[in-house]
């Protein structure tokens, strides 16, 4: 019997999801994480949840692994000495970047600097030079590179990068970097620019080059030291990572190309609501992933995520691609407050976070938080975590007070408004990526997870129109259903940067082809089978002289069949969608992507005993909460009793080992087949 | 004569008590609706100014005008006050001469949309944007001639027209326009982005009326005016002295020779209001250098300098207005008679803001920022390539930002919000030219205890012959030093012919040929040093010197002696205690660097170029010569 086990690693809770492939059978586990060596704390979550299913690591045939540890280098600035080579007059490439200051008009009055990934000390120049044809206007010159190479070595770098400009079009000169690279410095892992990101753009393309260079040696360290402790447990199945763009790559792959994994934390959220939605029975959904210190929200349209060709880490933005989930800084930790000059009241975006964290949690908060909020109107009405933790409602009540008291207003309102005003944070995040794209959010339902999703959700989808509110099944690991449900996946991008007048549909066939061939072969490195893989391909096209690219995806059947010349009406229509004009001027084709896709895991999910309507076997006691400006009755449910088609009337809330949902008043909870609540308007 | 504004529903709106919940609601919907028109502006535009520089601003305004959310905004009142015709529902104005509305946008480059937002047949509120053409015809490429002496030669002039009529669209106006324009694509793509963003903003502005209602939105604007009032009034009474104190700076020159030309303002508390006097700045320039600066725009950027110096939590509005009082002499430099020339306005724009600085810090030193404002540097190249295909280049460039409060001022970045750098390899790919160096300039930024930012030098190589035109200041007055802190480098411009020979070009240049082979050396300003240098830790020195941020010279302004790439202690002791010695007791705030007459004595061996002339002010004493 194959088991998948799906492992996501938090701040606070290391999460775990084992799925038995066989029957659609799962167990949870979650654990307190163990920042100084997350691997104990995986191992400890990994016997615990083996234990629960009645088998040993041993029967395990694949573990799916999401993991913050390259996104944690690059924001706590904790990753290797990068040495960085570049062209002669670019060695401030990294200082200047992009010459943007945020904060608008005097921002830069109060703009603190960030230092660049690669410092400028360990930063020169090599002559030499190629043009934007990708031909030779210099000449390289051997001795100048062994100079550069040793200033290096003398100065103790501990990972090498090379960017030179128009790389991405010719890496010769980068190659000769690389071998002279090999005598002088041997121990140095090397990352050229043309090879890690070929595309246009020089600050990009190095940035992303550093940034790749710069988390290798921790990711390295990491994937090693944990494969090492799930073999010595006796785990023998084969180890993937949960990349930014939602695929898994192997580890030994994450190894070598850790800024793949950047956005791998929140990419298991939205590839776990994609493997919810899929047996729920919905395609378009919004995902609003609610932590302790933010919340990431996403889209899925025709239960396709949206992807995006940059990841952002922090104030870095670098070039690889990435599920396209936005970050606000709104969650269960936000501090609400009042400042003394305008007495406007805020939450966020700073948080408690998980140390002290809210009030109610007893740890040592004394500041007020969406948390304690929730606490004071009695969203939250028991314990977390099933029991084993209690929260302090007296201390979160003393806290909100505060608030009431700095505004004049009644204690529930204060509270309820900190409620209101986190939802409308996480209301415009999703606007962001739903309205501001062109999407109707009322074609879409809303999935509520992580520790605080399922509070939000119903207030939310109301803000939004976008119904059903979800709360799927096992909200708190979701994430790890995510790394567990989802497929291989690679890409190789090129800058292209031709008009289509110019070019010719043989050549740029040619081209695709050998892209796909290079993607398959990787996937084929990691035991898959050639007949399991899929490819496809995607054109970013514009009109010449345009600085916006539109992606389209297409096969080579297609290709084929309607040439350059159906590609290019295709994007007038999109153009015409997206923007409502097109225009006379000739196309251009900017960028071509081949994408690898490995098999599709076929299972069945696990289906819940079939109830009549009522849900009252689940209950397990009346309570009162505050719903539009009064105390109400309410009833709480526990999550696990419910059983399929039970219909829940709000005001409720549904509580289980990790999660908590808040059905409103006026709103209807219904339990699916498969134990997803759907949440609409009664 | 105002505007008459036609209403089918002219009930006025009730003033109800809005809950501090729903108030910060309705303040982050404004908040996220703005953010909104960027979005659209950045999807849907398509000239390289205005997608990758960022140059387009935004807003939102109520019902009278007032801006809630945005940044260059505040320019309805005016517009109104001037617009002799109705504002109805299904319009929609569309305008870019700065004489119609006051100079409220301040040159025809500038296309500005606004559209009164109705429902329920009652204006409810305005959303507007404008930005940034890269070509609006007229004598030059980039229509920003720097030698043009009247708004004639400027390019297309749009009064306030409606491009929009009850809700009908006229075409005729639009093809009118563009016909004017040497880049019609981008120029009707940026428009229908301007347009595109104002509708979006005002669908979300209808939807908060309709989920909250109409008078709970429209007293929450008030409150929020109101909150912004109390906030800004609070600022004043304990920033702002009722004893005057006046600033005074310059526009290096105006590109036919004359310079410099002096802005000054000065500035009191007066009955808990502010007035801000622009008495004693220079009439206006013959050339294009003038800024027609509207009172209501000084007021926002006053605003905005207040809340960015002393207490940047606050979220900034029109509310505070009636707090301010602006005084600009009619004929001067900021206020020009029709028809002067104003296509670069620029230089006295960037100039507003040092001096903006340099007043609000004179009494609280702690919170005083260097100068690092030249302008918006522009380089433009244009010609006709091999293949025979038109090109046409506009890019802005970025210098030091000046030492801080918080520290050393950042080395090439931008002080305007928003813009970026144009990525070198776009550069290459899609103009004929080769970007040989793009690197700062080491020890350009001013010395201090947080030195300057070092300006950038960038090395372009023409690959076709062309015309360039260059605009930047700061060449000749340099950016002044805080507190002890030192001024920062001057820009300067050189051009390296094929056989090496260098010609020191003007920093206000037009129609200037260039050959394939040359190369530009655009090198821009250093923001001025905060604080003592003999202050800074000289181990920071030796970390710069091995980054290449200064030099072993540069280092003793210090008083630091680096020998072998390492302090040498007990000489940087000497040499500390013998500059020590040589000044004054005490630092001085403001340090300008030699005074006026100095420079011009020393100009052409410090510079290379010869001194400007004092300006003369008689319009056709220039055309005469």
């Amino acid at each position: 019997m194959a088991y998948r086990l799906g492992v996501d690693v938090g701040g606070t809770f290391t999460d775990l999801l084992l799925l038995d492939q066989g029957s659609g059978n799962f167990w949870r586990h979650k654990t307190p994480s163990t920042p100084r060596d997350s691997s104990i704390g995986i191992l400890s979550g990994v016997e615990a949840v083996c234990a629960k299913a009645g088998i040993t690591p041993a029967d395990v045939e694949f573990f799916l692994h999401g993991t913050t540890v390259a996104t944690n280098a690059v924001l706590e600035g904790k990753g290797a000495r990068v040495g960085l080579i570049v062209t002669e007059g670019y060695r401030q490439i990294m200082q200047i970047a992009r010459s943007f200051v945020p904060g608008g008009l005097a921002g830069w009055i109060v703009w603190p600097k960030p230092t660049p990934l690669a410092a400028l000390e360990d930063t020169v120049e090599i002559k030499g030079r190629v043009g934007a044809q990708g031909e030779e206007v210099r000449p390289v010159d051997d001795a100048d590179i062994r100079a550069a190479l040793e200033t290096l070595k003398a100065q103790g770098v501990e990972a090498l990068t090379v960017s030179l400009i128009n790389a991405y079009l010719n890496g010769a000169h980068e190659r000769r970097v690389a071998e002279l690279a090999a005598e002088i410095l041997p121990d140095v892992p090397i990352s050229l620019s043309h090879v890690v990101l070929p595309e246009m753009q020089e600050y990009e393309r190095t940035l992303t080059t550093v940034a790749n260079a710069s988390v290798r040696p921790i990711v390295g360290n990491y994937v090693r030291n944990l494969r090492s402790k799930l073999r010595d447990a006796g785990m023998a199945g084969s180890l993937s990572l949960l990349r930014s763009d939602g695929g898994l790559m192997s580890s030994e792959k994450s190894e070598e190309h850790p800024v793949s994994l950047l956005m791998s934390g929140p990419a298991g959220g939205v590839t776990g609501a994609l493997w919810v939605a899929k047996n729920a029975g919905i395609k378009n959904i919004l995902t609003l992933d609610v932590g302790g210190t933010s919340t990431d929200v996403a889209l899925i349209e025709n239960l396709e995520p949206r992807r995006v060709r940059t990841t952002e880490v922090g104030h870095l933005s670098v070039r690889a691609s990435s599920l396209d989930v936005k970050t606000v800084g709104a969650g269960g930790g936000s501090i609400a407050y009042v400042p003394e000059l305008t007495k406007a009241l805020r939450v966020g975006p700073q948080s408690a976070g998980a140390v002290p964290g809210p009030v109610a949690y007893g740890k040592g908060g004394t500041l007020p938080t969406v948390t304690d909020a929730n606490v004071v109107l009695g969203y939250l009405p028991e314990a977390l975590l099933g029991g084993t933790f209690k929260l302090d409602r007296e201390g979160a009540t003393r806290a909100v007070q505060t608030i009431a008291d700095a505004l004049g207003i009644g204690l529930m309102e204060a509270a309820r408004g900190i409620i209101d005003i986190v939802n409308e944070n996480m209301f415009g995040a999703l606007r962001m990526i739903s309205v501001q794209q062109g999407y109707d959010p009322r074609h879409f339902a809303l999935m509520g997870f992580g520790g605080a999703g399922p509070l939000h959700v119903n207030a939310v989808a109301r803000l939004m129109g976008s119904w059903p509110a979800v709360s799927p099944v096992s909200p708190g690991v979701l994430c790890a259903l995510g790394d567990a449900t989802t497929r291989m996946r690679t890409e190789t991008a090129r800058s292209f940067s031709r008009r289509f007048i110019d070019t010719n549909q043989e050549e740029v066939l040619a081209l695709l082809e050998e892209m796909a061939a290079q993607t398959r072969s990787e996937l084929a490195a990691e035991g898959i089978a050639d007949q399991d893989i899929t490819t496809q391909f995607e054109l970013d096209v514009r009109y010449d002289g345009q600085a916006f690219e539109v992606p389209l995806s297409i096969d080579t059947e297609t290709l084929r069949r309607d040439g350059l010349a159906g590609v290019t009406a295709r994007f007038d229509e999109e153009h015409h969608r997206l923007f409502t004009f097109n225009m006379d001027s000739p196309h251009e084709l900017v960028n071509l992507r081949a994408v690898a896709l490995g098999p599709i895991l076929e299972l069945q999910a696990h289906r819940l005993p079939e109830g009549d309507g009522d849900p009252s076997a689940a209950k397990i006691r009346d309570h009162e909460l505050w719903a539009d400006g009064a105390m109400r009755p309410a009833v709480i449910y526990d999550r696990a009793r419910l059983r399929a088609g039970d219909i829940v009337p709000g005001p409720a809330i549904v509580i289980e080992m990790d999660s908590t949902t808040l059905i409103e008043l006026g709103c209807v909870g219904t339990v699916d087949a498969v134990g997803n609540i759907l949440i609409n308007p009664a | 004569m105002p505007a008459t504004i036609i209403q089918a529903n002219a009930t006025p709106f009730n003033q109800v008590t809005v809950d501090p919940v729903t108030l910060e609601v309705i303040e982050n919907a404004l908040r996220n609706a703005r953010i909104e028109m960027d979005a659209t502006l950045v999807r849907t535009a398509m000239s390289p100014g205005i997608r990758e520089q960022g140059d387009a601003f935004p807003l939102i305004a109520d019902h009278k005008g007032r801006m809630i959310v945005g940044q260059f905004g505040s320019y309805i009142g005016p517009f109104l006050d001037g617009f002799d015709g109705t504002v109805e529902e299904g319009d929609m104005i569309f305008l870019s001469d700065p004489y119609s509305v006051g100079g409220a946008i301040s040159h025809c480059n500038d296309w500005l949309v606004l559209l009164p937002v109705f429902k329920d047949g009652r204006l409810l509120a305005y959303t507007s944007m404008f930005g940034h053409q890269s070509d609006i015809g007229g004598m030059v490429p980039g229509s920003m001639p720097i030698d043009a002496t009247s708004i004639f030669q400027e390019g297309v002039r749009i009064p306030p027209v409606k491009i929009w009529k009850k809700g009908v669209y006229n075409e005729d106006l639009v093809k009118l326009v563009m016909h004017q324009v040497r880049t019609p694509a981008w120029c009707k793509a940026d428009l229908n982005a301007l347009i595109a963003s104002c509708r979006v903003a005002a669908r979300r502005v209808v939807e908060m009326a309709e989920r909250f209602g109409d008078d709970i939105y429209v007293s929450a604007t008030e409150m929020l005016l109101d909150r912004n009032f109390r906030a800004m009034q609070h600022l004043i009474e304990t920033s702002v002295s009722e004893e005057p104190v006046s600033f005074q700076d310059y526009v290096c020159d105006d590109g036919l020779g004359y310079g410099p030309y002096k802005i000054k303002c000065t500035m009191w508390r007066e009955n808990g209001r502010v007035v801000l006097d622009f008495d004693g700045t220079d009439p206006q320039s013959s050339a294009s250098i003038n800024f027609f600066l509207n009172e209501n725009m000084m007021k926002m950027f006053f605003g905005i300098y207040m809340i960015m110096v002393f207490d940047p939590q606050i979220l900034f509005n029109d509310g505070y207005y009636d707090l301010i009082e602006v005084r600009i002499p009619e004929g001067s430099l900021l206020k020009p008679r029709f028809p002067a020339a104003l296509s670069g306005r620029t230089h006295a724009l960037g100039r507003l803001f040092d001096i903006l600085g340099g007043l609000l810090g004179q009494k609280t030193p702690q919170f005083l920022n260097a100068a690092g404002f030249s302008s918006s540097p522009h380089l433009f190249y244009a010609g006709t390539d091999k293949q025979g295909k038109w090109f046409q280049l506009f890019q802005i460039g970025f210098g030091g930002i000046p030492g801080r409060p918080l520290g050393d001022g950042p080395d090439g970045h931008s002080l305007w919000p928003g813009f970026t750098n144009v990525p070198n390899e776009f550069l290459e790919r899609y103009f004929p030219l080769r970007i040989e160096r793009y690197e700062t300039v080491p020890d350009s930024g001013g010395a201090g205890l947080h030195r300057g930012g070092n300006g950038i030098n960038m090395v372009y190589r023409f690959l076709e012959p062309g015309v360039i035109a260059i605009h930047d200041d700061r060449w000749f007055v340099p950016p002044w030093g805080v507190n002890g802190g030192e001024p920062g480098a001057r820009a300067r411009k050189v051009l390296v012919k094929a056989d090496g020979t260098e010609i020191v070009l003007g920093n206000k240049l037009e129609e200037y040929q260039v050959e394939a082979g040359d190369q530009l050396r655009f090198i821009t300003w250093g923001g001025g040093g905060w604080g003592d240098p003999l202050e800074r830790d000289p181990a920071l020195l030796v970390k710069e010197l091995r980054q290449g941020l200064v030099t072993v010279d540069g280092a003793r302004r210090y008083g630091v002696v680096l020998v072998d790439g390492a302090v040498d202690a007990a000489a940087t002791e000497a040499l500390r205690a013998q500059m020590r010695a040589a000044r004054g007791a005490s630092l001085p705030t403001f340090n300008f660097g030699a005074d006026i007459e100095t420079l011009r004595a020393n100009c052409e061996a410090e510079t290379g170029l010869p001194a400007p002339r004092q300006p003369v002010w008689h319009p056709t004493a220039v055309a005469a010569e």
